[in-house]
C-alpha cells in the first residue's frame, strides 16, 4: 500500500536530483529501518562508545531514546550514559569544542541532522570509506570526505583499510576504493557492514525520531479519508440528481 | 400514523425553528447575514458546466487557513533569534506535542499552496478567465500571488538553516543590482550589512502578521471582485444573458449547495494527496525541505549550490538565463521583475473574439501550451547546476516566455486568429 502511493507519486514527481558522493564514488545503500528495534539498540551502544566521545547531538534526549527504542531508562543511564547527564538531558559530549579544534582542525560537527544532512546512504559509505593516507594528520583519509579531519574511529573493528589505486594515465594514480586485510580488524566484513549499517540506522533514527510513528499514523490518516472520499463523492452524486 | 410523541416533537422542533427564525431577525437588523450569505453562497448562481480545473480557487482558501492555523500554533514555540531559531524547530520537531505534525503541515502546504495558485492561474488562461470584465479579478490574484512570494520568501528564512540563510542572502542582494538606488535598498530590507538576526527578526513579524494580513484582505478583494461579475466557465462564455423568468441564469445553479458538495471531493482529494506528502515524504525529495537546511545558518560558510525552492526556480532560471551587462546583473533582475510584471498585463494583451480555449484558433492552443510546457522547463532548470547546454537553453526558453505574450498581442490585436462559433448555453 505504502510502495504504491509513492510509486504513485513518483510517478508525478519531476526529475530528481540525486546526491551523489564527492568525485563521483558511488554509494552503498544503507537499507535504513526506523522500525528495526534491535538494529537501532546496537547501533545506540556504537554511537555512544565511539562517536559521543566528541561529538554531541544536542537535540536528543536520553530517555527519548529509552522511550523509542524500548530500553528501561535505568539501563540506559548504566550503559548509554557516559558523562553525569541527567535521563532528560540532551546527549551533549564531554569534549570542549575549542579542544576539538585545537586537535583536528575543526570542531567535531553535532550528528543529530547529520543523517537528513547528507543522508543515510552517505554516511553509510562514509563509514565504509576510510583508507590509510601517512599524508594526513590523522593518518587517513577518506573516499566520500576527501581530506576529512576526523580520524578512522572503528579502526579497531575494521581493520585499516588500505587504498585501492587505478592508473588513470596522464591523471596519474587516483584512489577508487579500500580494501581490508584479511583478519586486520576484530570484525569481518560483513560484520562490519551489518554494524556500521546499525549504526547509520541509529543515526537515521535520530535525525527524526518521529519517522516509525508518522508512517504508522499516516495509514490510518489515509484509511480515513478514502472513506471521507467516498461519502463526500456520494453526497455530490446525490446532490447532483436534479442538475441537467 | 403517527403517535402522541412524534407530534410532540414536530412542536418541539417548530419551537426551535421559530426562536431560531427570531435569532436570525434579530441579526439581520442588526447585520446584513441573510443579505451575505445568499449573495455570495447560498443564492449566487455559478455556470453548472464547472470541470476539474475549477477546484483549485477553494483549495487555495482552504491551504490559506491551514497555513495560518498550523502557524499560529508554530508561533507558540518558535524563536526568532539568531542563536535559538533553529534549535526551536528542532525542539517543535521533537519535544511539542504534535509539533513534527504541525510543522510538516506547515512545510508542506507552503509548497501545496504554490501547486493550486499555479494551477488555478493556469485555468484563467485556458479559459480567458481574466477577460474583460474580469479584470480586476486577475489583478487582485496576481496581487495574491506576489504576496504570497514575499510570504513564502520569508518564511523560508525562519528555520534559519544554510539555505534559508544562503537563499535569503542571494535573494535580497538581487536589489543590490537596481541602479542608482540598489545597494540602500538591499540594506534597508536587511537592516544591516548581511543577513543577521535583525533581517530574522522583521522577516519574523512581516510573515506572521503584516502579510498574511494582506493576504486575508485581498482575497476577500478577489472574491467580491467575482461574485460582482460573476463567475466565468469552461466556455467562456456569459450565462446572464441568457435568464429564466424569474432572473436567475439558466445555466447558472446555486453555490450552495451544488458546489459546496461538489468541492468537498475536490478537499477530500486533495486531503489525500496532502497526507501523502506530510506522513510519507515530507522533505519531498529534498524540494520541500532541502538537505543543506538541516544544518545551522553559517554566515562563514556558503553551500556549495545555492537554489530558490521550486516554486520560484522558474524565476531564478530567467535570471540567471540573462548575461550581466557592464559588470552589472540588472538586466537579468529587470527581466524577472518584468516576468511577472508583463502577467499583470494579460487583460490588455489579450485581445481575441472568445474567451474559452474550446473555441479559440489553433495558434493560440498551441502557444499556450508551449507556454506551460516551457514554464515547467524554466523550472526545472532555475533547481540544476548551470552548465553551458543548460544556460543556453534557459535563454531559450526565457525568450520564449516573453515571446509568448507578443504573439498573444499580435496575434489577437492584428486579428489573424480563426475561432469557432461559440454556444449560446453551455456544453457539457
Amino acid at each position: 500500500m505504502r510502495k504504491l502511493l509513492l510509486a504513485l507519486l513518483l510517478l508525478g514527481a519531476p526529475a530528481l536530483g540525486v546526491a551523489a558522493g564527492a568525485e563521483g564514488v558511488a554509494l552503498m545503500k544503507a537499507r535504513v529501518d526506523p522500525g528495526d528495534t534491535a538494529s537501532l539498540q546496537r547501533g545506540a551502544k556504537l554511537f555512544v562508545n565511539y562517536c559521543a566521545g566528541c561529538h554531541s547531538a544536542e537535540y536528543m534526549r536520553f530517555n527519548r531514546v529509552a522511550q523509542d527504542l524500548g530500553l528501561p531508562e535505568d539501563l540506559v543511564e548504566q550503559y548509554l550514559i557516559f558523562t553525569d547527564a541527567k535521563i532528560g538531558d540532551t546527549m551533549q559530549t564531554a569534549m570542549n569544542p575549542q579542544d576539538g579544534e585545537r586537535w583536528f582542525g575543526v570542531a567535531p560537527p553535532d550528528l543529530t541532522l547529520t543523517a537528513r544532512r547528507r543522508g543515510a546512504d552517505w554516511l553509510y559509505t562514509y563509514l565504509n570509506s576510510f583508507y590509510r593516507d601517512e599524508s594526513k594528520a590523522v593518518g587517513v583519509n577518506n573516499l566520500v570526505f576527501p581530506d576529512v579531519g576526523m580520524p578512522h574511529v572503528l579502526w579497531e573493528l575494521q581493520g585499516m583499510p588500505q587504498p585501492v589505486y587505478s592508473d588513470n594515465g596522464s591523471d596519474g594514480l587516483q584512489v577508487v576504493g579500500v580494501r581490508v586485510p584479511e583478519g586486520a580488524g576484530a570484525m569481518t566484513e560483513q560484520e562490519y557492514q551489518a554494524a556500521t549499517r546499525d549504526l547509520t540506522n541509529f543515526m537515521a533514527y535520530m535525525a527524526e525520531p518521529v519517522k516509525a510513528e508518522r508512517q504508522a499514523l499516516g495509514i490510518k490518516v489515509l484509511l480515513f479519508l478514502s472513506v471521507f472520499l467516498l461519502l463526500t463523492w456520494l453526497l455530490k452524486r446525490e446532490y447532483w440528481k436534479d442538475v441537467h | 400514523m403517527t403517535t402522541k410523541s412524534d407530534r410532540q416533537v414536530t412542536r418541539n422542533l417548530a419551537a426551535e425553528g421559530a426562536a431560531s427564525n427570531r435569532l436570525l431577525a434579530w441579526i439581520d437588523e442588526r447585520f446584513p447575514l441573510t443579505e451575505l450569505w445568499e449573495g455570495h453562497v447560498s443564492k449566487y448562481y455559478a455556470p453548472k458546466n464547472f470541470n476539474f480545473w475549477y477546484f483549485f480557487g477553494s483549495l487555495a482558501m482552504l491551504v490559506l487557513v491551514i497555513q495560518i492555523v498550523s502557524g499560529i500554533f508554530l508561533t507558540m514555540n518558535y524563536k526568532p533569534a539568531g542563536d535559538l531559531a533553529f534549535g526551536s524547530v528542532e525542539y517543535i520537531m521533537r519535544d511539542v506535542e504534535w509539533g513534527w505534525l504541525i510543522r510538516y503541515i506547515h512545510s508542506t502546504g507552503a509548497s501545496a499552496f504554490f501547486v493550486v495558485v499555479y494551477l488555478h492561474m493556469f485555468r484563467a488562461l485556458l479559459y480567458g478567465s481574466y477577460r474583460t470584465p474580469r479584470e480586476l479579478i486577475w489583478i487582485f490574484g496576481m496581487l495574491i500571488y506576489l504576496v504570497l512570494m514575499a510570504e513564502a520568501f520569508m518564511g523560508y528564512l525562519l528555520p534559519w538553516g544554510q539555505m534559508s540563510y544562503w537563499g535569503a542572502q542571494v535573494i535580497i542582494n538581487l536589489f543590490g543590482a537596481i541602479p542608482f538606488v540598489g545597494e540602500e535598498l538591499a540594506l534597508w530590507i536587511r537592516g544591516d550589512y548581511n543577513v543577521s538576526e535583525v533581517t530574522l527578526n522583521r522577516f519574523f513579524a512581516l510573515h506572521v502578521i503584516a502579510l498574511p494580513l494582506v493576504l486575508v484582505f485581498l482575497v476577500i478583494a478577489h472574491i467580491m471582485a467575482l461574485h460582482q461579475v460573476g463567475s466565468n466557465n469552461p466556455d467562456g462564455i456569459d450565462i446572464k444573458q441568457q435568464k429564466s423568468e424569474d432572473g436567475i441564469p439558466l445555466d447558472g445553479i446555486p453555490f450552495h449547495p451544488y458546489y459546496t458538495v461538489k468541492d468537498l471531493v475536490g478537499v477530500a482529494v486533495f486531503l489525500i494527496v496532502f497526507s501523502a506528502v506530510v506522513f510519507f515524504i515530507p522533505d519531498f525529495f529534498g524540494m520541500f525541505l532541502e538537505a543543506p537546511n538541516f544544518e545551522p545558518a553559517n554566515p562563514l560558510k556558503t553551500p556549495d549550490h545555492i537554489a530558490p525552492v521550486w516554486y520560484f526556480t522558474p524565476f531564478y532560471a530567467i535570471l540567471r538565463a540573462v548575461p550581466s551587462m557592464a559588470g552589472s546583473a540588472f538586466p537579468g533582475v529587470a527581466a524577472m521583475g518584468l516576468a511577472i510584471i508583463v502577467l499583470f498585463l494579460l487583460p490588455w494583451l489579450d485581445r481575441g473574439r472568445v474567451r474559452s480555449i474550446r473555441y479559440r484558433g489553433l495558434g493560440y492552443k498551441i502557444a499556450l501550451m508551449l507556454f506551460a510546457l516551457n514554464f515547467v522547463v524554466l523550472g526545472y532548470l532555475g533547481l540544476q547546476q548551470p552548465t553551458t547546454a543548460k544556460t543556453m537553453l534557459a535563454r531559450v526558453c526565457t525568450v520564449y516566455y516573453f515571446a509568448y505574450f507578443v504573439f498573444l498581442w499580435a496575434y489577437t490585436y492584428f486579428g489573424w486568429e480563426k475561432t469557432k462559433p461559440v454556444p449560446e448555453r453551455v456544453t457539457k
